[in-house]
């Protein structure tokens, strides 16, 4: 995905914390995804606002790295299962 | 109903597998979805139900109460989306306490209808105990083919239902089984769903279990007849992308490798049946010689982990050649065990489907009879569903007699 692109979560998707799994899971309709810490990071910061940059550079001053590959490989991942939209 | 929630199995990210000790019993992982089948009363006759073609014998339905329990066990145990399914689920006076009670324990409630039965009052109802998505079948975008196929005159009810739907503001799929008699209108059937303002449309070849079984002849499309839905489905995932996705799910028999079934058995996927047999895919009560317990007389938790069907073709260890050394078998799982049983005789085969197995002549004598010239005009000849009721619910029980489980879930 673009640096300048603004992600944001499918309008059907939501974010909910699964206590069974102890984990973050996004539920869409007929479909669950289990996601890492990281995950789901991302996913909480896809408002349609924040550009792609805002939220690799959120992430990374959180864990002192470069994330921006990582994260923009991540939501490329999901624009194609269509869980993630260009809000721009 | 349609077998297509099964594409919920596919579309489920797996858990990643605990690191296994071998010599010690493989850890059992926890299922993600749930399908209810709430009755097999639907007032739809279609030719390709994957219901039991004798559904007269069917025992009493699960009461109120029994359906609850299951819905809290199967959040504990991990299920996280739930399809309430039938038959039509609508014919449950107590759908709505159903739908109250899954979304109170945080399941993600699918209503898988018809459409008939769904008033404005209803709908109202519903939208408010927290259904999350409602999916509606159609059988073609030609009236006239529609009630052919339904054995009903039901295609305004399903318009008007669409609409409440769509009033209701919750995820709206249209879902339409695709087959021989339809698929020439495929382009037609996009653009009706799409006029409908569905969210997402799945197009789901049939797959011959029950009554499907007995109309597969009717039922098999032409190799042409899918060449032009594969171009017009491309273009159409195209084409409204960002407004209604598109599933396609393919036609099984004319691949040459088999559908990662169920994502493989007893691993994410759990049916109910209306009598409260459990079973591992919704077509296995086809399979002879397989017995399933029922949550009237055992813990859910225990059925998934431990019974004799849940664990049968678990992993790969039940396996033989030519699926057991085949590279494959962590793409597919050898394929599906209810279509090798049916037409192999042996649920361990590897599925007919497989240019691999011995017994792929069975289903290329299907796809030979669906290339023989048919006369265009003449309608097809369909053995429909038909069902007889079964006596009514038994009053709800208060509470539970066995003690298992606490019921901490709420709701």
């Amino acid at each position: 995905m673009e640096p300048n692109a603004r992600p944001k979560l499918w309008r059907l998707a939501r974010l909910e914390f699964d206590p069974v799994r102890n984990r973050r899971v996004l539920l869409y309709p007929e479909g669950a995804m289990l996601l890492n810490d990281t995950g789901a990071e991302v996913l909480a910061l896809c408002d349609g606002t924040r550009t792609v940059d805002d939220i690799a550079a959120a992430l990374g001053a959180k864990y002192h790295a470069d994330v921006s590959a990582d994260v923009s490989a991540y939501l490329a991942q999901l624009v194609d299962r269509q869980l993630v939209h260009d809000a721009t | 109903m349609p077998r297509d929630l099964a594409a919920v199995v596919e579309r489920t990210a797996p858990e990643p597998a605990a690191p296994h000790d071998p010599g010690t019993p493989r850890p059992v992982g926890r299922p993600t979805t749930l399908l209810a089948e709430l009755t097999y009363r639907c007032p739809l006759h279609c030719p390709y139900c994957s219901n039991p073609v004798d559904l007269a014998r069917s025992a009493r339905e699960l009461s109120t109460a029994e359906w609850l329990q299951v819905f809290s066990d199967a959040r504990r145990l991990g299920v996280l989306q739930l399809g309430l399914s039938g038959g039509e689920p609508l014919v449950r006076k107590d759908l709505e306490t159903l739908v109250a009670h899954a979304h109170g324990v945080g399941l993600y409630t699918t209503l898988v209808t018809s459409g008939l039965g769904l008033t404005p009052g209803r709908a109202r109802a519903l939208r408010e105990a927290g259904i999350d998505h409602v999916q509606i079948s159609f059988q073609d975008a030609e009236r006239a083919s529609a009630e052919r196929i339904a054995g009903l005159a039901s295609v305004d009810k399903k318009l008007a239902a669409a609409a409440l739907v769509r009033e209701m503001g919750v995820a709206f799929t249209v879902n339409v089984v695709l087959h021989r008699a339809n698929l020439d209108r495929l382009s037609e059937i996009i653009e009706l769903a799409a006029s409908l303002g569905a969210d997402r449309l799945e197009l789901a070849n049939t797959q011959y279990y029950g009554w499907a079984s007995l109309n597969r002849d009717a039922l098999v499309p032409t190799r042409a007849q899918l060449a032009a839905a594969e171009s017009i489905v491309d273009a159409a995932v195209a084409r409204h992308r960002g407004r209604m996705q598109i599933l396609y799910v393919l036609p099984d028999y004319y691949q040459a490798y088999p559908k990662p079934c169920m994502g493989g058995w007893g691993s994410v996927y759990i049916v109910v049946a209306p009598d409260g047999r459990a079973l591992p895919c919704q077509a296995a009560w086809q399979i002879d010689q397989m017995t399933f317990d029922n949550v009237r007389d055992r813990p859910l938790d225990w059925i998934w982990r431990e019974s004799p069907a849940f664990t049968a073709f678990r992993g790969d260890e039940w396996m033989r050649e030519p699926c057991r050394t085949c590279p494959r078998k962590t793409i597919d799982f050898g394929g599906c065990r209810c279509q090798a049983a049916q037409l192999t005789g042996d649920a361990r085969a590897a599925d007919p489907v497989c240019v691999k197995s011995p017994a792929r002549h069975l289903v290329d004598e299907a796809l030979a009879v669906a290339a023989e010239p048919r006369p265009a005009a003449a309608p097809p000849q369909y053995t429909y569903r038909v069902v007889t009721p079964p006596p009514p619910p038994p009053p709800p029980l208060v509470g539970r007699v066995d003690g298992r489980g606490a019921s901490g879930d709420g709701a």
